[in-house]
């Protein structure tokens, strides 16, 4: 065996190159595996710090979040897990809470994403004027999202207070009695919707100041020589021109109030804060997964929740796909 | 040229890149030490606490105090201002086995889940020597079946009444603290009846009788030894008459307006106490630190406290020792020392904690104790005597705290949402049904 391995691998001893002209040939073959490697592997070197994060920070946490929620686990016992199947699911089905939770973050959603759009567009049209400051007013507008929603939230929490906050003040001076502000349903989702249109509004107005700056200025001046005013201007120039860039803030606002969690949170504080409210008046998606897991301590009716957030969104994901398809097929 | 350096660029990129990929994967696999963050540093001893509320030992020197008597000792304590807060942590801490302290605090509430569930994550400190000064219910709340003990007692929270002389005289009541306790003396039913008569006849004020009705619904049920669970571990809540009675007659303070509609420890609850909107509140011992520096000084001299209508107990903490510690036995010297009787009775004088230690309960500096604030009351004597009333055994279940938040919306449900009480008693059935189940 010893001796037959040098023969199968070089070939017949006599036919074997001189060693010199061997090594070359070696160093050749390598670099040209290198260089082949270079030219295909490179780019996948380049791409792959994305999927390991991805593999380990979304991949495996949305896999094992699925396998948690096949069991009955308590986070102070997270090594003994009992297979339950999808009891969790058909639990989750008939769970008052969830329904209410689903409709909390959807009415939510609506009353803060819908005026804090509107407003932002109206921000952005203003900025766009040739005005002295601008910088100043396009940075000042952009405060508000530099705050962190633990601040912003506390500080509302105080302007919504019930006996000493400074809204209720302010409606006394015209008459209105106090307003429970936390207790009351629209009243505590209206107080919330406010924290997070202050945050965003600025942000987005922003975005489309941007590219609202990229329609064509001939387009302006033609409309004005048709005679529009500012007003038509804004409405048959400026929104068209800028329609992909609403389009991405609605996907980027229908994000973030599906995820709505800190403001409810804060806003309710301790206990209160977790089921969002005493009735649940404003507890959201994520604040009943947060109320499942962190204080029921059951991790695998909180991962169900996660997976039931989950699977709504890829329904939305789709059912926008089929709407889009059908405009189109109409038109 | 212009090729190799195009090359040479591509490499460094793929080396950077990969180079990202390993520190990624390897920061993921390192965990850190010893988890606690306490160890020997510098040949000084790093002990950490978790604390929360004002446990008192830190807002009051004590840690530096112990600091002074052992300058290789170095504390470092945490205190979070929200229980809940804590214990979901803690609990995070515990389920990872990282991000927990050497020491860490434990509300009463919690000890029996702790207990049933996580002690062999906590150090034996039944063996620690001096430590045989405490109430026997005390230490049996943290005791397991097999005689581990997994925290040392700070204190115990007998309950009294707070009140606000100047209001009970504009409703010409009594103000003399022994009068205005024998209003009500022996029955809560009383404390609800003055309660009616106070609101009838208070003039020139809007000011409401009590805080909160969770408050008065606490004091009742903690007036016995069983509450939501019985000795085996079994709920109980729905059936015990002592949880339904206390049901029953804090729904009736909810709704016959007698709440000022706030929660404690709740946004609202401190400007009330500031600005005076209540006139009462079911007070433990604890809790006259909390009062007395929201109200401020402006309202010094106006409270009192007397006696309740039956004993009680709300509340008190523990302190448990890590067992995966690396300094674990200074830490419990550490605390064996801040719960010794002379700590204990000092922190009484200092912030009103009342102490669980019986040698401390029976110091003259407890007994005699006074209290400027709440008009010189003789907070030793009402305290002390109201701790005699406690039940000697006091049955704790896995989920107390949480079955109390429950409660205490509920209640919220019919003082602030306008529920019947048939209708919220249901709520929170199911709502105890699901967090339990």
């Amino acid at each position: 065996m010893a001796t037959s391995t040098p023969i199968s691998q070089g070939g017949a001893p006599g036919t074997a190159p001189p060693p010199a002209k061997r090594a070359r040939e070696d160093r050749q073959g390598l670099r040209n595996l290198l260089h082949r490697l270079d030219l295909r592997g490179a780019p996948y070197a380049f791409v792959a710090p994305f999927f390991v994060v991805f593999a380990a920070f979304s991949f495996y946490p949305l896999v094992y979040t699925a396998w948690i929620s096949l069991h009955h686990v308590e986070l102070s016992s997270l090594n003994l897990m009992e297979w339950v199947g999808f009891d969790n699911y058909t639990a989750l089905w008939n769970d008052d809470r969830f329904w209410n939770a689903l409709a909390n973050t959807f009415t939510i959603g609506v009353i803060s994403t819908v005026p804090q759009l509107l407003m932002a567009l109206g921000l952005a049209h203003l900025l766009n004027y040739r005005m002295r400051g601008s910088t100043f007013f396009r940075v000042a507008s952009l405060t508000p999202y530099a705050t962190s929603v633990g601040a912003a939230a506390l500080v509302f929490t105080m302007l919504f207070e019930r006996d000493f906050g400074m809204i209720n003040w302010m409606l006394s001076l015209v008459g209105v009695d106090h307003i429970d502000f936390e207790n009351n349903k629209w009243a505590a989702q209206i107080a919330i919707s406010t924290i997070v249109i202050w945050r965003w509004t600025g942000y987005n107005a922003l975005l489309y100041l941007a590219a609202m700056q990229a329609v064509p200025r001939d387009r302006y001046e033609a409309a004005a020589i048709d005679g529009a005013s500012r007003w038509q201007q804004f409405l048959k120039v400026t929104v068209p021109g800028i329609r992909a860039t609403i389009v991405f803030t609605i996907v980027l606002s229908t994000i973030g109030a599906t995820q709505l969690f800190g403001e409810p949170l804060i806003f309710g504080q301790g206990p209160n804060g977790i089921t969002g409210g005493a009735d649940n008046q404003y507890q959201t998606l994520g604040l009943l997964l947060y109320e499942e897991g962190w204080k029921n301590y059951q991790m695998g009716r909180a991962a169900t929740v996660a997976w039931a957030m989950f699977l709504l969104l890829i329904l939305v994901f789709v059912v926008q796909r089929v709407l889009k398809r059908a405009l189109a097929r109409r038109s | 040229m212009s090729s190799t350096r195009t090359k040479l660029r591509t490499r460094i990129a793929a080396a950077i890149s990969a180079a990202t990929v390993l520190g990624l994967v390897a920061g993921c696999g390192s965990g850190g030490g010893s988890g606690t963050g306490g160890g020997h540093k510098d040949g000084k001893t790093v002990i950490t606490m978790g604390l929360f509320g004002v446990m008192g030992f830190k807002e009051t020197g004590l840690l530096e105090k112990y600091m002074k008597l052992h300058p290789d000792v170095v504390i470092k304590a945490d205190v979070a201002g929200d229980e809940q807060t804590y214990y979901t942590a803690l609990q995070t801490h515990l389920a990872a086995g990282s991000g927990l302290k050497d020491i860490q605090g434990i509300e009463v509430g919690r000890a029996k889940e702790l207990v049933d569930t996580q002690k062999d994550k906590f150090a034996d400190l039944a063996d620690v020597p001096g430590t045989d000064h405490f109430l026997p219910w005390k230490l049996s709340q943290v005791t397991a079946p097999d005689k581990k003990v997994i925290g040392l007692g700070t204190d115990i929270g007998p309950m009294a009444v707070c009140y606000r002389k100047d209001f009970f005289e504009k409703a010409g009541l009594p103000t003399d603290r022994d009068e205005v306790a024998q209003l009500w003396a022996g029955d809560w039913s009383k404390y609800v009846s003055v309660g009616k008569r106070f609101k009838a006849n208070l003039k020139g004020s809007k000011a409401a009788f009590m805080d909160s009705s969770s408050g008065l619904f606490n004091a009742m049920i903690y007036g016995n030894s069983e509450q939501f669970y019985d000795k085996s571990g079994k709920l109980i809540y729905a059936k015990n008459p002592v949880v339904k009675d206390a049901w029953k007659l804090a729904s009736q303070a909810a709704t016959s307006g007698l709440t000022a509609k706030l929660r404690q420890f709740q946004p609202g609850w401190d400007p009330g106490l500031a600005n005076s909107t209540f006139a009462t509140t079911v007070c433990p011992a604890w809790m006259l630190a909390h009062i007395s520096e929201k109200a401020g000084p402006a309202n010094k001299g106006k409270w009192d406290v007397a006696k309740a209508p039956k004993g009680a107990n709300w509340g008190g903490s523990f302190l448990g020792v890590m067992d995966n510690s690396p300094v674990k036995k200074e830490a419990k010297e550490l605390v064996a020392w801040l719960t010794a009787p002379e700590q204990q009775s000092y922190l009484f004088e200092k912030i009103g904690n009342f102490p669980s230690s019986e040698t401390a309960l029976k110091s003259p500096a407890v007994t005699g104790a006074k209290s400027d604030y709440f008009s010189g009351a003789p907070i030793g004597k009402i305290f002390g005597e109201a701790a005699t009333e406690i039940p000697d055994e006091q049955v704790l279940g896995r989920k107390d705290g949480t079955i109390k938040d429950i409660f205490s919306q509920g209640l919220t449900l019919i003082e602030s949402q306008n529920k019947s009480p048939d209708a919220a008693w249901k709520t929170t059935d199911e709502r105890i049904k699901k967090a339990t189940g």
